[in-house]
């Protein structure tokens, strides 16, 4: 059972909920079973061709999604996923 | 839709002015946690993070995944909810920008402090409303001096 973690902002879109469990065996299945179950966060994780968008960062234990297999990386029992958002901006001006 | 206002415990908002202050001209950012009440969104502490942006700091911000991740284990620790972002604009007005409203995420409140080389000018804060616009919300205990220019 692979535990995913949600961040307070789209804890709205989970029913308050701050963790999602699943049997899902890897990231793929775990983001789109979170997806079905809970579908108004779908929109704040995927753009409209069901990519993951840019600004959201997955990870697995500590390590980034990215740095392994991507959505394809594999869960192992008990592992905690957890969906970090980027956080970034700046004034107007270059 | 009406924003909720924002209410700082004096201390949270000392330390996000000392920070715009002391970082100018340079961009700072870090965390707000507090707690929602029914007339407030109550800000009772600040957890200051390192712009991991390197070239262009003075326009731009970023909070590495580690720093997110920390915040949100801060929240458990203390009971309080992670309730925003505080950031500073040196030398430019406390709105947001393209840049913000790229990656803003609903719910959490955006805190702007416009600063200049002599200090704060502005401190604002704002909130996607349900169109995805930034709509400001009031600070309460935050006044504008006359001088102040945004």
């Amino acid at each position: 059972m692979a535990t995913l973690l949600i961040p307070t902002p789209l804890r709205k879109f989970t029913g308050d909920a701050g963790a999602f469990e699943s049997q899902a065996t890897d990231v793929a299945a775990l983001l789109t079973d979170l997806a079905q179950q809970h579908p108004n966060i779908r929109q704040h994780l995927f753009d409209d061709s069901g990519e993951l968008r840019s600004f959201i960062r997955v990870f697995v234990g500590d390590e980034d999604i990215d740095a392994l297999s991507g959505t394809a990386t594999a869960l192992a029992p008990d592992t905690q996923v957890s969906i970090i958002p980027a956080i970034a901006g700046g004034s107007t001006h270059l | 839709m009406s924003m909720k206002p924002l209410l700082f415990q004096a201390g949270a908002l000392t330390a996000v002015v000392e920070d715009a202050e002391q970082s100018f001209p340079f961009e700072c950012c870090g965390f707000l946690f507090g707690l929602i009440t029914p007339a407030h969104r109550h800000i009772e502490e600040i957890l200051v993070v390192h712009n991991q942006v390197e070239t262009n700091a003075a326009r731009r911000f970023a909070i590495a995944p580690a720093d997110y991740m920390r915040a949100e284990r801060h929240a458990v620790a203390t009971g309080l909810t992670l309730l925003g972002i505080y950031h500073s604009h040196p030398s430019h007005p406390a709105v947001p920008s393209i840049h913000d409203l790229r990656v803003a995420l609903p719910m959490f409140s955006y805190v702007i402090a416009s600063v200049h080389a002599e200090g704060l000018v502005g401190l604002r804060s704002w909130q996607l409303n349900v169109d995805s616009i930034f709509s400001e919300e009031p600070i309460l205990n935050f006044i504008p001096t006359p001088w102040l220019h945004y």
